[in-house]
């Protein structure tokens, strides 16, 4: 079985993003800027399939400018097998990237989409489910435990107040959660290796969809500051003031 | 415009989260409400502000693929379709917006007009304004963000829908629930989170719980003491976990990592008790309080 591993290159989890001047978007030039984390999360879990012998080949996928190779030869590193960019320089949003994802899809007939539950840059939450309903495949969303036997794979999911297990047919598409597994390192040797595994470029205008957003983005603004407030000495001084002060108590 | 409002039952009751999206819902015109699995039309035919109850009894674990179905063939009659931000409004309307080829809008924080939202980006450290032209406008509601409709007060007629056809998928195994007589992280009034300053899962008990019980708070955790086994995912606060907005949130032993100040900044009251005085979490803090929890916390449950 092959695995499809869509990978996002965003603003690096460490830096506090800045929303930039021209206020539409946040500051990106001179950034550091990585995989998104729970890419490496959806890549792990793919990765240890293949170890486990569940599957024979990963393939990593990028959409995005031809910098986004820079996070498919980290994927490579990691231990993907090859990676496909599919070229863009515009801004395209989960509805048009779960239509490119499905063309490569449809070119590659992987047996399992394991993906990042959400990105860290738009938080959308939506291209995994988006995909998984254009191929017409069942999700197993936010998933913290994966496994696969007889023909189906169960997943367990992080849902509000508890966890859920599904069973799912094969192909399907899995979105992972933070805890479903620790991402290794890539070591020097392998990235070394990496830049000598197979990286196809795809133009994405050749693929046949419309890459106009339907969600414009109007603004980008600051979110309203809170500002630090006074120290308090004493247990006692804390309650009066929640009483007397802040009356929240 | 008629919007249409995918609701969820706990305990008997309409979840607050899903009543905070109809409050949403009501800004586009009447609301409708759509009901998953066998329990709770009557409780939600008696909610405010709603015109008509969708039920379909038969699809009782509320599984994406028969649901997203289910809202796809319903959407032809409405304007906008809603629901919590949960992770059942996010496991299914997301897929609802790829059968109609549709771009969802998640965590919708403030409505402007029908087409136009602002929703938290980057965990929260910035908003960004968004204006759709789906004729279908799909999206998840924060609940912190819109005051829930009242549990009665309507007479909504309900209708029953038979559920597509199962075309057998996904199936659902189990569902292994926290028990907690505590309230919903996401909507109580007041809030304790600990961090990895508890140093183990057993002080978030000894420490945390009186606290919680003189306040009737909910316990939350940072992600740190999450990871570290202290307490159990679901109670995590922060950009991976819950987005809380309680009128009191009390930080304990967490330095306040930018991922979770995503998750509590919009609280109205802060309280910061922590032993390091550089710790980030001061700088949201509204009162801070430096020194060590294992003293301060018991000091706190006598003083309440």
């Amino acid at each position: 079985m092959k695995v499809l591993v869509p990978v996002k290159r965003v603003v690096d989890y460490n830096i506090k993003p800045r929303v930039a001047a021209d206020g539409n978007g946040v500051e990106t030039q001179g950034v550091k800027m990585s995989m998104n984390p729970f890419d490496e999360i959806a890549l792990e879990e793919a990765l240890r399939l293949r170890e486990k012998g569940q599957a024979d080949e990963v393939v990593a996928v990028s959409i995005g400018p031809q910098v986004a190779q820079d996070v498919l030869r980290t994927a490579m590193a990691m231990g993907a097998d090859r990676a496909i960019l599919i070229h863009t320089d515009a801004e395209i949003e989960p509805r048009v990237v779960s239509s490119l994802l499905k063309a490569v899809v449809e070119k590659e007939q992987p047996g399992l989409v394991s993906m990042g539950k959400q990105a860290i840059d738009d938080d959308m939450n939506a291209t995994g489910q988006m995909l998984a309903a254009r191929l017409g495949w069942p999700q197993g969303t936010f998933a913290s435990r994966v496994e696969i036997a007889n023909g189906r794979v169960e997943v367990a999911r992080e849902v509000d107040g508890g966890t859920e297990t599904v069973s799912l047919t094969l192909p399907a598409v899995i979105t992972a959660d933070l805890r479903l597994n620790e991402p290794r390192y890539a070591s020097l040797p392998n990235i070394m290796k990496a830049r000598k595994k197979p990286l196809e470029t795809i133009a994405a205008d050749s693929l046949g969809v419309d890459l106009t957003p339907r969600l414009k983005i109007v603004s980008v603004a600051e979110p309203p500051e809170r500002k630090a407030g006074v120290i308090v000495e004493t247990v006692e001084e804390l309650v009066e003031k929640l009483k007397t002060e802040a009356k929240v108590i | 415009m008629t919007a249409l409002v995918l609701i969820e039952i706990e305990n008997g009751r309409v979840r607050q989260a899903s009543r905070s999206a109809i409050a949403a819902a009501s800004r586009f015109g009447e609301v409708d409400a759509l009901l998953l699995g066998e329990a709770g039309a009557e409780v939600a035919a008696r909610l405010s502000g709603i015109r008509k109850v969708l039920h379909v009894p038969a699809l009782k674990h509320a599984l994406a693929e028969p649901a997203a179905a289910l809202l796809a063939g319903l959407a032809g009659s409405y304007s906008h379709i809603l629901s919590a931000a949960s992770s059942t409004g996010k496991n299914i309307l997301p897929r609802l917006a790829g059968l109609l080829d549709a771009q969802p809008i998640s965590d919708v924080v403030t409505i402007q007009d029908e087409s136009t939202f602002v929703r938290p980006i980057y965990a929260g450290n910035a908003l960004a304004t968004v204006q759709s032209s789906d004729s279908v406008r799909i999206m998840t509601i924060r609940s912190s963000s819109f005051d829930p409709v009242a549990e009665d007060g309507g007479s909504a007629s309900v209708e029953v829908l038979d559920a597509p056809a199962n075309e057998g998928k996904s199936s659902f195994v189990k569902l292994d629930q926290s028990q907690s007589d505590r309230p919903e992280l996401e909507v109580a009034r007041v809030v304790i989170s600990g961090g990895k300053g508890l140093k183990d899962a057993s002080n978030f008990h000894t420490l945390l719980e009186p606290v919680a019980d003189k306040l009737g708070a909910a316990i939350g955790a940072s992600r740190a003491a999450v990871d570290s086994g202290f307490a159990p995912n679901e109670m995590q606060v922060g950009q991976t976990g819950k987005v809380v907005a309680p009128e009191l949130y009390i930080a304990t032993g967490l330095s306040g990592a930018i991922q979770h100040l995503a998750g509590m900044k919009d609280s109205r009251v802060i309280v910061a008790i922590n032993l390091d005085p550089e710790a980030p979490i001061f700088k949201v803090a509204d009162y801070g309080m430096v020194g060590d929890l294992f003293e301060i916390l018991p000091a706190l449950a006598k003083a309440l």
